[in-house]
């Protein structure tokens, strides 16, 4: 079974704990400027939300890359970053939509997530749960979960079937 | 080995920076942040120099931990001679700018000197040059922000920043960093402006390695994050409430000082406390708290963002204030709010806003529009001398107006700037003042908190919880609950909590983690990051050898066992109300205990011996 990153902003707190693990898992140093998932504040709106790269079955960052130097990890489903191979010309980081894949000034090779071979960091060192490692068809199952909660409760018989005019009761709560 | 090694000397008269290796000795004796800091400080002015004199020295430190993934690994201190106080001062901050600065490579830097015009430090690494700030200066801290993420084109920077009240001299100015977290008390940002040095701006790519063992490391921040995450106040009540979550309890036990500390519960505090902050507002349905936030690697996230009422009185013409920032912590409602009598929750979030925009102190600043309130109702002042402030206790209106001007120093708000201590002395009534050694007090009354009665006569800064928090104990039973109406076993009490909280406050890490870690919690990830060996004991006795040095300093400085007191109103009129009730504080029966177990004289001095002992 293939695992996603889950991310859920609502739950951050912006502690960096996930950019703190993650450089010392790639880098073996506690560096957030080298890590491969980032935290932003929306100061004015009073929001944080992690971000990296969602793994993209048709990877733009594969394909654009002249030397083959990111690889599918078939155990993980990662696109990943063969050092050796990268040349830095950075093709990849323009050929991202979403600004995921990114040169490293101090090794002149670009950097981007891995999953950690199977085992992320960031997901261990999350104290909110906002970053999650979980089955790849089910990066719902949370949210169809908190919806089902409020469905109407009581043992199935008593219930009895709502008339169709009647609004539904309940809201989002993520 | 945790520690960069290296010092970064700026000289602000000639414009001179220059890299020096941290005195590792010192290290060894005083770990870093507030004990390392402290040390140089001791070791490089003269105790008795003008604060805001050139001869006085600004340092902005580190400590082993900050930029870890220790939980709360983050904290900065600015260590400097206080002008409000005279004695030594040390304010910690947590956001994000302590971690840059480690992540840039420097365990510390050290201003000296003054410059000619205004300048700002930037650090980049290894690089470290002073700009012009000309364009600053005159500039809250929200505008230079702004125009130096606009001027850098750098997102990324971090920035602290001194704001137009202490430009103008307000003696309780800080330094805010992050736009709303602040190296507070004290007026350490007083001293920062009075050198022309408007800002330091931070950006880091090199991170924090050199950690001794890694994996023991790892292994002994994961366990501390897990206690953090299973104590019912580190885990619920803080994220939750903030430290607004003692708000309620304080008053229920007989210990919120109430205007001017005249009474010791408000009748208000339901109405601004951590539970308010979540009920949505009558007027537009939503509540003030609009999050949590966790400063630089902190998994407890006991931060408040808040949103104010577009319609409320202060803000309704002014949309620069409708977007969320820094909202109320414990301190600042308490002293904006029940020490003024005003319980408007909106309007004490607004004036919290302003004294983060232009750096200044809500704790002395509430208590010292306190104390301008009592003047005023007792007839000593009136509208002529503030300039049409009618400064009634409750007035919310008063308030922020008074805010409003103490921010830009301008009318009245340059008297209030000068703290409660000096402006009771200007209108001859010194007495009203509720301050040790010219420092306004925080949020426990110690008619109902005995201890805490020495803690603040004995604070090394002036009044201060944060130098002795014996609150765990007396009323939290943290780590063991003691009766808060007793004085018995209380010198002891105080001694522990600022021995240990001194060593706290040196490692990088925050002090609220004592609410769950006790020391033994905290030497493992310090003996597992750090050179040499970091057991419990050790940290103790570290701590105690700060306690003395800070001592020593301030009786350098001039200050002698005498200052050691407590306004006549606490040692004299008894509370009125509550558990505390005919009670007033005892600190004449705590006082010479305290003293003999810390092996100083009868008048407060060293003795040879304790010198000897904590090798000083």
């Amino acid at each position: 079974m293939l695992r996603a990153l889950n991310l859920e902003p609502q739950k951050c707190t912006g502690c960096l704990q996930c950019e703190l693990a993650c450089s010392y898992e790639n880098e073996g140093v506690f560096n957030p400027a080298r890590s491969r998932i980032k935290v932003f504040s929306f100061h004015d709106e009073g929001r944080f939300a992690p971000y990296t790269c969602t793994q993209c079955e048709e990877a733009w960052c594969v394909h654009a890359c002249p030397v083959e130097a990111i690889v599918i990890n078939a155990a993980t489903g990662a696109k990943e970053v063969v050092e050796s191979s990268c040349v830095g010309c950075k093709v990849c980081t323009i050929a991202c939509p979403f600004g995921t894949v990114n040169y490293n000034q101090a090794t002149g090779k670009v950097i981007k997530c891995d999953l950690c071979g199977g085992d992320p960091w960031c997901a261990k060192a999350c104290p909110t749960g906002a970053i999650s490692y979980v089955d790849l068809d089910h990066t719902g199952l949370d949210r169809m979960r908190a919806w089902a909660r409020q469905s109407p409760a009581g043992p199935a018989s008593f219930n009895t079937p709502r008339p169709p005019d009647t609004p539904a009761e309940f809201t989002a709560q993520d | 080995m945790a520690w960069t090694q290296n010092v970064l000397r700026v000289d602000l008269s000639s414009g001179e920076t220059l890299r020096e290796p941290l005195n590792m000795v010192w290290a060894s004796q005083y770990l870093g942040q507030r004990g390392l800091a402290s040390k140089y400080l001791a070791e490089e002015i003269d105790p008795a120099v003008d604060a805001l004199s050139p001869d006085n020295k600004l340092i902005m430190v580190t400590g082993p931990l900050t930029g870890t993934m220790a939980s709360t690994g983050g904290r900065y201190s600015v260590v400097t001679k206080s002008p409000l106080t005279g004695a030594i001062a040390c304010s910690n901050s947590g956001g994000f700018i302590g971690a840059e600065m480690k992540m840039s490579g420097w365990d510390m830097i050290i201003f000296e000197g003054r410059a000619d015009t205004p300048v700002y430090l930037y650090v980049e690494n290894e690089k470290a040059e002073l700009l012009p700030a000309d364009d600053l200066w005159g500039k809250s801290v929200w505008e230079a922000d702004q125009r130096l993420r606009r001027k850098h084109q750098d997102p990324l920077i971090r920035v602290a920043c001194v704001g137009r009240a202490a430009e103008q001299g307000n003696l309780y100015a800080g330094v805010i960093n992050d736009l709303h977290r602040a190296a507070g008390r004290s007026g350490v940002g007083t001293v920062m402006a009075s050198k022309n040095l408007k800002a330091l701006v931070c950006r880091g790519t090199r991170g924090v390695g050199n950690i001794k063992d890694p994996l023991r490391f790892l292994q002994a921040a994961e366990g501390g994050k897990r206690v953090l995450a299973e104590n019912a106040v580190t885990g619920q009540g803080l994220p939750q409430y903030g430290t607004q979550v003692l708000m309620n309890v304080i008053n229920e036990i007989g210990a919120m000082p109430t205007r001017n500390m005249r009474e010791v519960q408000f009748e208000g505090a339901h109405k601004i406390s951590g539970e308010a902050m979540h009920e949505p507002r009558s007027s537009d349905g939503r509540p003030n708290l609009t999050t949590n936030a966790a400063c630089f690697g902190c998994t407890i996230a006991c931060g408040r963002i808040s949103t104010l009422d577009q319609g409320h009185f202060t803000v309704d013409n002014k949309p620069e204030y409708w977007g969320a920032s820094g909202g109320l912590e414990y301190e600042a409602a308490w002293a904006l709010g029940s020490d003024t009598g005003v319980d408007d929750l909106d309007a004490l979030t607004y004036a919290n806003f302003l004294c983060n925009e232009d750096g200044f102190d809500p704790i002395s600043f509430g208590a010292t529009v306190a104390a301008a309130m009592e003047l005023y109702e007792t007839g000593v002042i009136d509208q002529q001398e503030t300039g049409g402030l009618e400064l009634k206790f409750g007035s919310a209106e008063a308030l922020t107006r008074a805010a409003e001007l103490t921010a830009r120093g301008e009318g009245f708000g340059k008297v209030l700037g000068l703290g409660s201590k000096r402006l009771c002395e200007k209108y001859g009534h010194p007495e009203l003042s509720m301050t040790v050694k010219s420092q306004e007090f925080p949020a426990y009354d110690p008619r109902g908190i005995q201890g805490m009665g020495l803690a603040y006569a004995t604070s090394n800064r002036g009044a201060c919880h944060l130098r002795g928090y014996t609150v765990a104990s007396e009323v939290l039973g943290i780590p063991e609950k003691t009766d808060p109406l007793s004085t018995e076993g209380k010198a002891e009490l105080v001694k522990a909590f600022q021995d240990a909280t001194a060593a706290v406050d040196s490692s990088g890490l925050c002090v609220f983690t004592t609410f769950a870690w006790t020391m033994d919690d905290i030497a493992p990830q310090l003996d597992a990051a750090c050179e040499g060996e970091w057991s419990t004991e050790k940290l103790l006795e570290v701590g105690e050898r700060i306690w003395n040095l800070e001592r020593d300093f301030n009786l350098r400085a001039g200050l002698t066992g005498k200052d050691d007191t407590l306004p006549r109103r606490l040692r004299k009129d008894a509370a009125k109300t509550g558990p505390a009730k005919g009670m007033v504080n005892e600190l004449d029966t705590m006082l010479p205990r305290y003293y003999e177990i810390r092996g100083w004289t009868a008048e407060g001095e060293l003795t040879a011996e304790t010198r000897q002992r904590l090798n000083l």
